[in-house]
């Protein structure tokens, strides 16, 4: 299991870039906390990570945003997604099949429908200190074991 | 001659369909609203919309040319909302329009959707003073415009996280209001004192444009928060109000800023947002202490409506620009920026 703490939205959106440089197309990332916890924060720091010249936006509204940047970048937001015909509807296997990198945001509605290997990233606002967030990223197959590993060994040695 | 419009806009969780005449004349606007429906799964659920959309689209479209007293072979043109919005949503508005222009050869006209919230103005206020700023408020945008012309537009600021229609319905949501969240916290918050607790206000970078609610909803959550770890009970209502005021404040300062920076004459306020009555009362007074003045579209025109995307086809056929039949939905359309 791997865990860091940040202790500020600038410290989350970092970590957020620093994931986004290392991610390859066909890279599957969730995005699991409760509201206002950091998720299109963390989003918005990949997306820089990624070069994408706009800014990361919350995908509430249009429930999937595509940025172009190094690779293409698929954001979404999956509160509001229920079942196979939802996902179907929105064809959303073709983005997790596709040639970007997939972040999705409350991820658990559509779990079922996910591939199987991904990096589940769970940010909880720390009970205590109101501006920390403890971060635990779960990683699911070889890829992204390297890229939870690198990452902490990133945040934890400063390089 | 007169030019008679057919509108439809299904970008969200309206059904609508309109008949104006001339881009100024609304003859019928019927709009059929799917929020109670989507009240009870807390938001709009898109695979719902579509399907809801799809079995009110042909009713609408009726009603709006019997409203009008008029008939299919009368119109002109017919106009669509092609984005942002939902895709699922958006197609079934732009299917039926493409399907009225092949069947009766006139031309098919896709305006954005936002576009559509701007020309609501242009139906109370034809001839505005240009350059404007126009602050474009709803669940998906929050933008600030410079126009230089009806079609003209020049992005001078936007939300860089959430947009405040969005921030309304998430707060919404902590509060155990439902949805939609907007009209709710509103209704709220009037019966609140907006002073009781201090709630942050983002102006983001000296000179910015761009706004953030992300913050702002974050510090409503840890107020409840600590309330709830102290064991004390919460007012909502004055949650409700300190919270209002502090979108209400950030939207009206920075638009005058953009006013002021700019040297318009006018502002002007679309999207649904632009209905919220305690931001309506503190730009106008701000609009006035600086002798700016403000047009805003009356209440029916806020919310998604037909009438309004109507009206901006009508300048896009003066001016020939016309969409292929190849014309297909965008949900994240910009502004200015045509798709097809």
């Amino acid at each position: 299991m791997y865990s860091i703490a940040t202790q500020s939205a600038d410290e989350t959106f970092n970590l957020g870039e620093t994931l986004g440089a290392w991610l390859q197309p066909g890279d599957i990332i969730t995005l699991n906390g409760d509201l206002g916890a950091g998720k299109t924060c963390l989003a918005s720091g990949v997306g820089r990570g990624l070069h994408i010249e706009s800014r990361v936006k919350s995908p509430t509204f249009a429930l999937i945003n595509e940025y172009e940047g190094k690779i293409p970048l698929y954001h979404m937001d999956a509160y509001r997604l229920d079942g196979p015909s939802e996902v179907n509807d929105l064809g959303l296997e073709e983005y997790f099949y596709g040639t970007g990198a997939v972040l999705v945001e409350w991820a658990q509605n559509i779990i079922d429908f996910l591939p199987e290997q991904r990096l589940d990233i769970f940010i909880d606002k720390d009970p205590i200190e109101e501006d920390t967030r403890n971060i635990r990223l779960v990683p699911h197959g070889i890829r992204y074991e390297q890229l939870a590993g690198e990452l902490i060994a990133h945040v934890r040695t400063g390089n | 001659m007169s030019v008679i419009i057919l509108g439809i806009e299904t970008s969200c969780d309206e059904t609508s369909a309109a008949v104006v005449i001339n881009g100024r004349e609304i003859k019928s606007n019927v709009i059929s609203s799917q929020v109670d429906i989507h009240s009870k799964f807390g938001g709009v659920v898109p695979e719902v919309a579509s399907r809801k959309h799809l079995e009110l689209i042909n009713h609408v479209i009726r009603e709006a040319l019997d409203e009008a007293g008029l008939n299919f072979a009368d119109l002109n043109a017919v106009a669509v909302t092609y984005g942002p919005g939902l895709v699922g949503a958006l197609l079934v508005g732009v299917a039926a329009a493409k399907s009225i222009s092949f069947g009766l050869d006139i031309p098919l006209l896709g305006v954005n959707h936002l576009e559509g919230h701007v020309f609501a103005n242009l139906l109370v206020e034809p001839n505005p003073a240009y350059p404007l700023i126009c602050l474009v408020v709803s669940g998906g945008h929050t933008d600030l415009l410079l126009m230089h012309g009806p079609g003209q537009y020049e992005l001078l600021g936007a939300t860089r996280d959430d947009a405040a229609g969005e921030a309304f319905d998430k707060v919404a949501r902590v509060l155990g209001l439902g949805y939609p969240g907007g009209p709710r916290v509103d209704q709220l918050a009037e019966t609140g004192n907006q002073h009781a607790i201090t709630l942050p206000r983002s102006y983001l970078e000296k000179d910015s444009l761009d706004f953030s609610f992300s913050g702002l909803k974050t510090a409503v959550i840890n107020y409840l928060h600590r309330a709830q770890q102290r064991g004390e009970a919460v007012n909502s209502a004055d949650v409700a109000a300190g919270f209002r005021q502090a979108v209400v404040d950030v939207l009206v300062d920075k638009t005058l800023a953009a006013a002021k920076r700019h040297d318009t004459r006018s502002i002007m306020l679309a999207g649904g947002v632009a209905a919220n009555k305690l931001l309506r009362e503190q730009l106008s007074a701000r609009a006035n202490d600086h002798g700016l003045r403000l047009i805003y579209p009356p209440l029916v025109l806020c919310t998604d409506n037909a009438a309004m995307i109507a009206c901006a086809a009508y300048y896009k056929y003066q001016h020939g620009d016309f969409a292929p039949l190849s014309l297909n939905a965008v949900p994240g359309l910009p502004l200015g920026q045509d798709r097809y």
